[in-house]
């Protein structure tokens, strides 16, 4: 497989996500939209983890290069959780509130 | 045609009609329902390339943990399709049009790389996937960031608690 499928496929779930974000209202679906963008990011990085651990085992069949990328998805994953707890807790919130999930009720800081 | 070529195809048409599905769907149910495919999805993709470990952990996490979290605030809320504002026609024709030429822009840029032409991803192959030499790296060269990341675990908790809690 070419790298640039990989690219591309990334880059089409990267736009698909901001496509959800610019366009849907409801606070839920851009915040999953968010999700589908750090995932896409993820897959980005572990394919190029991938590619320069191919062209290490050309010279030593225990080369271990390319797993800082793993790891590196690892602790997105982990930053991606603390994170959805504290947003849909903003969310819950925010529907006690004002009893909706629409994002434009939130300009009302710009006044 | 091989078998991993075709499993590739079959995983990057499935990942992006569910994520084109996560964003059409009018209920937020259905919408969690495909973006949990997606992740499905993206851990075959891991599968692929050699990186058993976070595959398990992409469907553990992801699709196990933060979709069921988002389940519940969902159904916690009552939202249903009818109830939810849609933005009017011009703006979301925007948003598509927004988004497809940042798409645009990104693809032609990768075609004109030529760096990028004798690149590629061989499958099969490779054991830094694997939970052994992962927990290695991860208890040898990562273990600050590793701690620190309980302490942001700590602290998001205490951060949802008080933030949904009743004031």
């Amino acid at each position: 497989m070419p790298i640039q499928y990989y690219i591309y496929l990334c880059l089409a779930l990267f736009s698909i996500g901001i496509v959800g974000v610019l366009t849907r209202r409801n606070a839920i679906i851009v915040f999953m939209c968010i999700e589908l963008m750090l995932n896409a990011v993820n897959l980005l990085l572990v394919a190029f983890s991938k590619v320069h651990n191919t062209a290490a085992l050309a010279g030593d069949k225990t080369s271990m290069i390319g797993i800082e990328a793993q790891l590196f998805v690892f602790f997105i994953m982990v930053v991606a959780a603390a994170e959805v707890s504290v947003g849909l807790a903003i969310i819950v919130m925010m529907y006690r509130n004002v009893h909706s999930v629409d994002i434009n009720f939130l300009n009302r800081l710009k006044n | 045609m091989s078998i991993t070529q075709f499993l590739f195809y079959f995983l990057t048409v499935l990942a992006l009609f569910s994520a084109v599905m996560v964003v059409v769907s009018k209920n937020p149910v259905h919408s969690v329902l495909w973006l949990i495919a997606v992740f499905f999805a993206i851990s075959g993709h891991y599968i692929l390339l050699n990186a058993q470990f976070l595959a398990i952990v992409n469907l553990i996490v992801y699709a196990g943990a933060i979709m069921v979290l988002f389940l519940f605030v969902i159904m916690l809320m009552n939202l249903n399709a009818s109830a939810e504002p849609q933005k009017n026609n011009w703006l979301k024709l925007a948003g598509v049009i927004a988004g497809g030429c940042f798409l645009m822009v990104l693809v032609s840029l990768v075609k004109q790389a030529n760096e990028l032409n004798n690149i590629a991803v061989t499958m099969g192959t490779g054991e830094i996937g694997l939970i052994k030499n992962l927990g290695k790296a991860l208890f040898n060269d990562f273990v600050v960031p590793f701690e620190i990341s309980s302490v942001l675990f700590l602290s998001a908790m205490v951060g949802a608690v008080v933030i949904g809690k009743k004031a």
